[in-house]
């Protein structure tokens, strides 16, 4: 029998290494599912890990790649340090929808004005739309002590609802014929957040995950707001004793989990997206919960994690094209990695141990 | 040869046991014999390997080595309802209570076969009678004092007819007239017969009750003795193993007043706490208050309103006559004000960070360690290596968690870290609590020097001879009201005792007894 | 505001409408007295639909897809047991894992089976006392599974309240050092509480499959977990009171959708988010009161248990 011994001191190499090994399980488990499924598990996994970075068409995936990971980075990061003070988000799809829809709704209003000041002034909009949505969590938390789990998530069907009435109502395009969605804003240059580098799906999303990375990680390794969100997620006493406020670590950590969500989805609708439409939501928010977890929590690894979770997303939709694999199987491959990575961190708090014999 | 001495009239015998757990031995080839009829106490230090022998005979931990002979026969219990059937009960030092569960529903969980709800809460009564223990049985037990829980656990052990009841620290709760109590309820089960272990660590009391001792060191018996026939200083050294120096004292003047409190009264943040009311007192420069009174009377919340987790209205806290009741712990250290709550994992520091930032965590506003927000590493680092050396808190380096540390070095970092930051008023809450004796007298010797330096300082302990031993002046809690502070000199043990409010809900009891 | 509709049929229709979120509270609370919080519970339910979905359709019998409903909840919960019991993994994040992964193996397994429509359940036989007006419709011309989702409250409280096992259960949750100071098998009293609760939810969802809809689609349960949960808070741990919950619920929705069919003024968006602002609100009702409703919670809800020594 083998039993579980708790370690002094959490492990370094585990806390590297766990992920690493969740997602070679993730692939040994994915491969059984696809073989169940009547696929050839190796092609599967070569087609969804390999063939987008250096297949056939990997000219064009490799800058895919950028365009899917950006808003995942961008909200994990977000989520990551209100996880790491224990405050739960889990509504980042209506944050991300919000963000969008205020963004869009900004930059459609001055159509067709030409002027240098608009994007700016929607890539505030969209934060603005993402960070008022997440304070309402926020604030029902700090006035009512309301669950922000629980209400962040109702407020996902809220935006959804809010984004259909948006495609065939108030933002429906005027010379659409009736169509639901909006003006694409490919046609409206102002208002337009197009590739910066051809061909390397680098958006001005894609630079604002990086800016995120940078300054989260910055944040959480030398700055004294940093080391109180650690502190407030590990031990909430302590952090009360050590003068941390916690309503305003709520406020503050769903605030910018907001706004970066509201961003991701602004720079989504303007650029690749191009549009408010009523499927325009894509989980990414949802996603986004699971990349934050793979990276654990840490912004360096959340960039790796969005890279690696962008790939299946691409290698997944390669997958269903030419082996049929359908699309809910990446769905499962995905929650299946946080299963494993959950799981594997066992290894960093704990050592496993055969149990002593027992005497008699 | 006597009964005791061949084996024969044994109830229990342990044989050679021997427990270790990764980086300890917690118990090595340990022996003794507890006689049917007797009080036998288990005498040790903190971290002497009691509590995990006692588990071992209670069923929760299994031993590696040796054995354990009950009434003449094999004995190795796999859990604790094994235990229980053999005819062994205990009541445990921390409580295994239910808080939000009534005391019949707490007696039924510690019974094989408890009988009906309506049966158990008359048998309840009946035996709390007999045995001159007040209790009501549809009480919730998160209302109930802590000496009224000690009742509920030891009730529930008495409904089990036991042959061997196991006190693991029975009087860290309750008052002295309280004890006085208890001793009757354990002196009338001896003399039905009941055997019981007895743990402790206060010698006097041992010599009051017990009828023989075994003394634990690190892990192993060090010794046995009578202790009626031994002086409490034999056992002391028995224990402890070297002869200890008690902390050195200058007589200082004091000086104006550093702390006021003010009819503060407030609300407890905690489930079933204690409310604070209507408190007032003050500490001079270089005076050290020490406020008594059981466990669960307001301590925790007392700490919490002085350091500022909780706060008040702005004139009921005052630092040198400034008012700072509404102001959070951060203003409070800037003010002067540094506190060491008893909680040390979790509360005065965070389990899985390293020393360097529990340093931090409470370091960084009167040690300078932050600059517009962005923290210096390297100062964090050498104010922790400051506090290790200047404290002897034995650890590997800065980079270990908190949590691996042992609580007597634990305690040590965090009065040090404390201590250190040149503060003017200090708030510590139980300060040598499960704290070995070497490394108790290093604390209780390191905040009689900062009093000496003109730090006002404020010691809420349950350890009576430890407030006797260093404060100046002396108050109890009692469900959340403070007695009017004393000096210490010239207070006897009986006006103590009526400071922390006597024995509670016992009056009656305790005129008959 | 009850224009044309008629009150027999919307009390009747509330009572239906409130069985899977019901049965899937009810589960859950068993689960949190025990102290765990599995916030899987919108997977498991949807885990249940697919699974009930397929059993029915394949075996052709209600009866049997409900149980294979059951399997599929309590199956997933397994999981979730694994994780928080055996590799103490964080619960909240180990319930998150767990409606994400359930989301995507529920759509993955019922592939096939879109657009099908499942075997009819049938109502209990009451005989003439169908026919009793008012209360013939209202109570006596139901499917097994509303009656069962009752009973299901009913047995639980009997349980927490009475019965030896309840009390040892609500002491886990209490403390469960305490509890296992006292002997109690504080991981497998808290694996079957899972494994309970799973099965439940798994009930719930296979009843939104097979009776409420009827038929399969991606995302069925539309986050009826969710609001389970949150019925769960609005009960402060009572079950009476989540039956209460469930059914004011299941009104609101009811409402709602006759509103939206009777054409009222309302515009229909602001219909079908009705459910969640309430939920929303009825949290925040239930949360501000914080003493008593807060004092009811289980004192070690969320928190994991390693016997260290």
């Amino acid at each position: 029998m083998l039993k579980l011994e708790k370690r002094p001191t959490p492990s370094v190499f585990w806390g590297r290494a766990t992920p690493v090994l969740a997602v070679a399980l993730t692939m040994v488990a994915g491969s059984l599912m696809f073989a169940a499924l009547g696929k050839n598990p190796f092609e599967a996994i070569r087609t969804i890990f390999w063939d987008p970075l250096f297949g056939e068409f990997a000219w064009y995936l490799r800058g895919q790649l950028l365009v899917k990971a950006g808003p995942l980075i961008l909200i994990a990061v977000g989520l990551s340090l209100g996880f790491r003070a224990g405050i739960w988000n889990i509504g980042a799809e209506g944050q991300y929808i919000m963000g969008a829809i205020c963004g869009a709704a900004v930059g459609l209003a001055a159509y067709p004005t030409e002027s240098r000041l608009i994007f700016p002034v929607m890539v505030l909009a969209g934060a603005f739309g993402g960070w008022v949505w997440a304070m309402i969590p926020a604030i029902l938390k700090t006035r009512f002590n309301t669950n922000e789990i629980l209400v962040s998530l109702m407020l996902v069907y809220v935006a959804e609802t809010v984004l259909a009435m948006a495609s065939t109502g108030f933002l429906r395009n005027p010379d659409g014929a009736g169509f639901p969605g909006s003006r694409n804003f490919s046609s409206y240059p102002a208002a337009a957040n197009p590739e910066l580098l051809a061909g390397t799906g680098l958006h001005w999303g894609g630079v604002a995950a990086l800016g995120a990375v940078v300054a989260a990680y910055v944040l959480l390794q030398r700055h004294i707001l940093g080391f109180q969100i650690k502190l407030a997620g590990q031990a909430p006493r302590a952090a009360r004793f050590a003068g941390v406020s916690p309503n305003r670590l709520v406020v503050m950590c769903l605030g910018i989990a907001g706004a970066l969500a509201g961003l991701a989805g602004m720079f989504e609708v303007t650029g690749p997206a191009g549009q408010i439409s009523i499927d325009f939501n894509s989980n990414y928010g949802f996603t986004a919960i699971i990349v934050a977890f793979l990276g654990r929590l840490n912004p360096v690894g959340i960039l790796f994690a969005g890279l690696l979770m962008a790939l299946t997303y691409i290698g997944g939709e390669m997958a269903s094209t030419n082996l049929g694999l359908p699309s809910a199987a990446i769905q499962a491959f995905q929650g299946m990695l946080l299963f494993f990575l959950l799981a594997c961190d066992l290894l960093t708090n704990f050592r496993i141990v055969p149990a002593r014999k027992e005497v008699r | 040869m006597t009964a005791a001495e061949t084996g024969a009239g044994d109830l229990l015998r342990i044989e050679g046991v021997t427990k270790a757990y990764p980086g300890v031995v917690a118990n090595s080839d340990v022996s003794f014999a507890i006689a049917q009829g007797e009080v036998h106490a288990l005498l040790g230090e903190n971290g002497a390997g009691k509590s995990t022998l006692v588990k071992m005979i209670y069923g929760l931990v299994k031993p590696d080595a040796g054995r354990m002979i009950w009434r003449g026969a094999p004995f190795a219990p796999s859990q604790p309802s094994a235990a229980r059937s053999s005819g062994i009960a205990m009541v445990f030092q921390h409580f295994s209570l239910f808080e939000a569960l009534n005391v019949a529903e707490n007696v039924a969980l510690g019974m094989e076969t408890p009988p009906p709800m309506r049966e158990l809460a008359a048998r309840i009564r009946a035996v709390s009678e007999e045995y001159g223990l007040p209790l009501d049985p549809s009480r919730m037990v998160g209302d109930l004092s802590a000496g009224e829980r000690q009742r509920v656990e030891i009730i529930r052990c008495l409904l089990q007819s036991p042959k061997l009841l196991i006190m693991d620290e029975p009087t860290s709760v309750l008052t002295p007239q309280e004890v006085e109590i208890l001793f009757q309820t354990l002196r009338q089960l001896r003399s039905e017969g009941t055997s019981i272990l007895y743990i402790s660590h206060k010698l006097e009391e041992i010599r009051t009750l017990c009828d023989r001792a075994t003394v634990l060191r690190r892990g192993k018996v060090v010794g046995a003795c009578i202790p009626r026939d031994s002086t409490a200083r034999e056992m002391a050294e028995m224990m402890v193993g070297t002869t200890l120096t008690p902390p050195e004292r200058r007589a200082t003047e004091k000086g104006e007043v550093a702390l006021g409190v003010s009819d503060l009264s407030v609300a407890s943040p905690i489930p079933f706490g204690t409310s604070l009311k209507a408190i007032s007192f003050t500490v001079a420069r270089g005076e050290v208050l020490g406020i008594a009174g059981v466990a669960g009377n307001g301590q925790d919340e007392l700490l919490l309103a002085l350091n500022g987790e909780l706060r008040v209205a702005p004139d009921r806290v005052r630092i040198h006559g400034k008012s700072v009741g509404d102001l959070g712990p951060t203003d409070r250290r800037r003010a002067g004000l540094v506190s060491a709550p008893e909680e040390r994992l979790g509360h005065a520091a965070a389990p899985n960070m390293t020393l360097t930032e529990n340093a931090l965590l409470s370091g960084a506003v009167r040690q300078g360690l932050t600059a517009r927000g962005f923290i210096d590493w390297r100062g964090t680092e050498a104010f922790a290596e400051k506090i290790i050396e200047s404290f002897d808190v034995r650890t590997p380096g800065t980079h270990v968690a908190a949590r691996a540390l042992s609580g007597g070095n634990l305690q040590k970092f965090v009065v040090g870290r404390e201590l250190l930051q040149s503060p003017e008023v200090i708030v510590i809450n139980q300060p040598t609590w499960g704290v070995d004796a070497a490394a108790a007298a290093a604390i209780r010797q390191a905040i009689l020097d900062c009093a000496a330096g003109g730090a006002a300082v404020v010691v809420i302990s349950q350890d009576l001879d430890e407030l006797l031993e260093i404060a100046d002046s002396f108050a109890a809690l009692n469900e959340g009201r403070l007695t009017k502070p004393r000096p210490v000199q010239g207070l006897t043990i009986d006006e103590i005792g009526l400071m922390m409010g006597g024995a509670h809900g016992m009056e009656v009891a305790h005129h008959a007894g | 505001m009850f224009g044309g509709i008629d009150p027999a049929l919307l009390i009747a229709s509330l009572m239906v409408a409130s069985v899977p979120i019901l049965l899937a509270a009810i589960g859950e609370l068993v689960v949190e007295k025990a102290g765990v919080l599995n916030l899987g519970v919108e997977g498991m339910m949807i885990m249940g639909a697919v699974c009930g979905f397929i059993t029915a359709v394949v075996t052709g019998s209600p009866a049997l897809g409900f149980l294979g409903g059951a399997a599929g909840g309590a199956g997933l919960s397994l999981l979730f047991a694994l994780l928080t019991q055996v590799m103490q993994a964080n619960q909240v994040a180990s319930g998150l894992a767990l409606t994400l992964f359930g989301l995507g193996l529920s759509s993955l397994l019922g592939q096939g089976y879109v657009g099908i429509k499942p075997p009819h359940t049938g109502v209990v036989p009451f005989g003439p006392l169908a026919d009793i007006p008012f209360f013939g419709k209202v109570i006596f011309g139901h499917d097994p599974l509303v009656y069962l989702s009752v009973l299901a409250v009913a047995a639980v409280w009997a349980f927490l309240r009475h019965a030896r096992g309840g009390l040892i259960l609500r002491a886990v949750g209490e403390s469960h050092e305490a509890a296992h100071a006292l002997g109690y098998k504080v991981r497998r009293i808290r694996v079957l509480a899972i494994l309970f609760g799973g099965a439940m939810a798994g009930l719930g969802g296979a009843y939104v499959s097979l009776v409420r809809v009827p038929q399969w689609t991606d995302g069925i349960t539309a986050g009826a977990g969710w609001i389970a949960l949150a019925i769960v808070v609005f009960a402060s741990w009572r079950p009476w009171r989540v039956l209460l919950g469930a059914w004011l619920f299941g009104g609101i929705t009811v409402l709602q959708l006759n509103l939206q069919a009777a054409g009222s003024g309302i515009p229909v968006e602001y219909l079908s988010m009705s459910p969640y602002l309430i939920t929303i609100l009825v949290l925040v009702i239930m949360s501000s009161g914080r003493g008593r409703a807060a004092l009811n919670a289980p004192a070690s809800l969320g928190q994991n248990f390693h016997a260290a020594r």
